[in-house]
């Protein structure tokens, strides 16, 4: 690949009026950390669009990190070069040479914003196509439906050429929209609901519940591994892990079978808008898809909800399973959900809960115990930490 | 001592060695056992894993870890031929092959497999034409060696994937042991379905490997077992030699990032003192070539005694590969070739690491000179 630079193009960004600048700086450093590994390349950003220098890095690689960056509506690989008619050509020549293969088709979209430039827009096409025609044999045109189409776009610094325009993750850059944390099991839906929001500019921290002996170091590991695709994202994230079991076992004990959940639930979410206030964040997000399992019955929501009037975000609400698997295939943790190791929500998980719990009996039921000491030790012994994506978690890092 | 046989095996790093030492004794656990022993050892497989997968640019669910190259080139090719029976017995494959991918599709011959043999040019090429003339309705596999281990002339991979997308039912496996880390290849670029490399070629140790094996591309597996990587490697892993195959394989392309024009420059140092010595003929192509192999024949001096002579000044080289050398067969890429037999017998492999430094080179070319001019004299 001969591209010497990649120009991104802005999403819902361009609209965010006298917020503009703000954006595209969150955008700017989601860029940078998702190409962190390729140190020669730079950044440069303007009002309308935003270019990567490459200075010798992979343009095919770099690329590959840019499709999984919110906020960029789409990007091309492109070249600059001399507003010289000769030098276009030739850079015009060897750009189509590359891609060309034989019965390929192309057309040429020409654009001047630099109204100075010698050829106008029709200019530009015939000039170009006429020379790409004579040079390269078996090249046919077609402008309807191109095998390539080759852009040129002469501006006021310099010309770029381009032949491929890759569509982005779209959405807004990740910490644009303030922080929330993300109830994090291990299963398949929390991770797409922490990516979806993280679509809409969240930034995301992570909550898993931990009750070793009844969930293994492996349970454990497998959500560390989940946080760390979805901190392929932003870079890095945060992930608190919470004991979990002194408390699981006295609901066990003070509350009947079939309403275990429920209070189970209710204390979850009390620590976790705990862990979200101590964090300075504005929501909790959730993966429940509406009437999935006992815990996600409206009557469910009602009983569990009533803990908290911090906004609880549920981006999965109405999905169905089947799409949201597709999604999770998608961001490479379907694999990771599916390892088969106990979470705390199946080891206690009693026979038969109620899929219709009334509010008043479960309050009935807390109120011979005080779950506070419980959950203030919880909160407290909270082990907290940054997972960064690659090889950042390891036992030992001199070992590779 | 001048070690310029690095084709048939590297030195392990000091630091890929200590890795090795390291999990052995402290991470000794069973990744298949369910408490805390095997748990670390099973996360530090599964680094080892994403680790290679990364470098190589590819998913971590495709890289299966096996004991070497030829390991590896057996459980692609046999691999795809036992799942895939059923709809075609055709392999096509080249003339210049390792024996490990060669003796792999005979014994697939006596199964009832038919095997088309590509020719090679005088440069020691495949014309990708020449596979796509080959190809049958009944055609499953097409195996071609990256850079040949013995003349270091390199495929057109990229032109024989690019041409296999048109036949997305036939599998592309690249045997890949010499290339990597000094000629990367674009996995899915390159429509590569399978893809083998070997530890002990870039500094790692002896007994470890990786099969890449895109999704969806099923195999047989050669062992029966308790269904480690995948099903498709059976047997307790090598958590040890894989986690320094890791480390080995970093190494090795940091070092390729830096050092690979250095590479080029101290094996063109040797190349050009031996277009000095007039019974010297190059067989390693101008173009298309490896940048740390080469190989080249004396005229009227025997392999074997050149070997040992240079063995006598500190120098360390091959006559054909390794695993050939000592059977004193002739190189049979050579023979592919059009080379004749004499020259082919008087062949001599030297082959680069990043290790290697101009010094030895220009040291090297001396002694080979010397050893030719006294050589002469007692032949003639």
């Amino acid at each position: 690949m001969m591209y010497d630079r990649i120009l991104i193009r802005y999403g819902e960004i361009s609209t965010k009026g006298r917020n503009r600048n703000k954006f595209i700086d969150k955008l700017r450093k989601s860029v940078r950390k998702a190409i962190e590994e390729f140190p020669n390349a730079v950044i440069q950003a303007d009002r309308d669009r935003m270019y990567v220098l490459l200075n010798g890095e992979d343009g095919i690689q770099v690329s590959d990190r840019l499709k999984k960056v919110f906020g960029i509506q789409s990007f091309s690989p492109a070249i600059k070069v001399e507003k010289d008619i000769e030098k276009m050509k030739q850079a015009a020549l060897a750009l189509v040479n590359d891609l060309f293969s034989e019965g390929k088709t192309f057309k040429i979209t020409g654009k001047r914003s630099d109204k100075f430039f010698e050829l106008d827009t029709n200019g530009i096409n015939h000039e170009f196509g006429g020379y790409l025609l004579n040079r390269i044999s078996g090249l046919k045109v077609d402008v309807r439906n191109p095998d390539i189409n080759l852009q040129i776009e002469v501006r006021e610094e310099a010309a770029y050429l381009s032949a491929e325009t890759i569509r982005g993750a779209a959405g807004l850059p990740v910490g644009s929209s303030g922080k929330a944390m993300l109830m994090l099991s291990g299963g398949i839906d929390s991770p797409v609901a922490g990516y979806l929001s993280m679509k809409r500019g969240v930034e995301v921290e992570a909550v898993h519940f931990a009750s070793p002996p009844f969930t293994s170091e492996r349970a454990k590991q497998k959500v560390i591994d989940l946080t760390q695709k979805l901190a392929e994202v932003s870079g890095q994230m945060v992930l608190h892990i919470i004991p979990f079991t002194e408390i699981q076992q006295t609901i066990h004990k003070q509350v009947p079978a079939n309403y275990t959940m429920t209070t189970t639930r209710r204390l979850m979410l009390r620590i976790t808008d705990r862990i979200r206030e101590r964090n300075g964040g504005l929501a909790i997000i959730t993966g429940e898809s509406l009437g999935q399992v006992a815990s996600q019955t409206l009557e469910s929501m009602y009983a569990i909800n009533e803990v908290t009037s911090t906004p609880i975000l549920r981006p999965l609400i109405t999905m169905d399973k089947t799409d949201i698997m597709d999604i999770a295939a998608k961001i490479d943790t379907l694999e990771i959900s599916n390892l088969p190791y106990e979470d705390c929500c199946t080891v206690f998980v009693p026979s038969s809960p109620k899929t219709k719990p009334k509010l008043e009996k479960v309050q009935h039921f807390e109120s011979y115990f005080d779950f506070e000491p419980l959950i203030e030790k919880a909160v407290n012994d909270t082990e907290t930490i940054i997972v960064k994506p690659g090889m950042g978690q390891q036992l030992e890092e001199d070992l590779f | 001592m001048i070690y310029f046989d690095n084709s048939a095996t590297t030195k392990p790093f000091t630091e890929v060695l200590e890795s090795f030492m390291k999990v052995s004794s402290s991470y000794f656990g069973n990744p298949s056992s369910l408490h805390q022993v095997g748990g670390q050892a099973e996360k530090l497989l599964s680094q080892a894993h994403a680790q290679i997968a990364k470098i190589l640019g590819v998913k971590t669910s495709e890289i299966v870890f096996t004991s070497g190259g030829t390991e590896g080139n057996n459980l692609a090719i046999k691999g795809i031929a036992m799942e895939h029976r059923g709809r075609g017995k055709h392999i096509i494959t080249t003339e210049i092959e390792h024996d490990s991918v060669r003796n792999s599709v005979k014994q697939l011959e006596e199964l009832g497999f038919e095997v088309t043999y590509i020719p090679v040019t005088k440069d020691g090429r495949v014309n990708p034409a020449d596979i796509e003339r080959a190809i049958r309705h009944d055609t499953i596999l097409v195996s071609v060696i990256h850079i040949n281990n013995e003349v270091g002339s390199v495929q057109p991979i990229q032109e024989i994937g690019t041409l296999l997308k048109d036949f997305p039912k036939i599998y592309f496996h690249v045997d890949h042991v010499q290339g990597v880390g000094k000629l990367p290849l674009d996995f899915y670029r390159y429509g590569i379905d399978l893809c083998t490399i070997s530890g002990h070629k870039f500094h790692g140790l002896k007994g470890t490997g990786a099969l890449f094996v895109k999704d969806g591309v099923r195999i047989s597996s050669l062992l029966s077992g308790g269904g480690q990587e995948g099903k498709r490697r059976n047997g307790t892993e090598n958590v040890a030699g894989m986690v320094a195959m890791a480390k080995a394989l970093r190494m090795s392309e940091d070092l390729r990032k830096q050092k690979v024009d250095q590479l080029r420059q101290i094996l063109g140092t040797i190349k050009s003192g031996l277009k000095q010595i007039p019974e010297a003929t190059i067989h390693t192509p101008e173009t298309n070539e490896a940048p740390h192999i080469l190989n080249f024949s004396l005229k009227g001096i025997k392999a074997e005694v050149f070997v040992h002579a240079l063995e006598q000044e500190g120098i360390y080289v091959s006559t054909t590969s390794a695993c050939s050398s000592k059977r004193n067969a002739p190189s049979k890429t050579l023979i592919a070739m059009g080379v004749s037999t004499d020259q082919a017998e008087s062949a001599i492999r030297i082959s680069l690491s990043y290790e290697n430094t101009l010094q030895e080179a220009e040291r090297a070319v001396k002694a080979i000179q010397n050893s030719v001019k006294r050589l002469r004299e007692v032949m003639k």
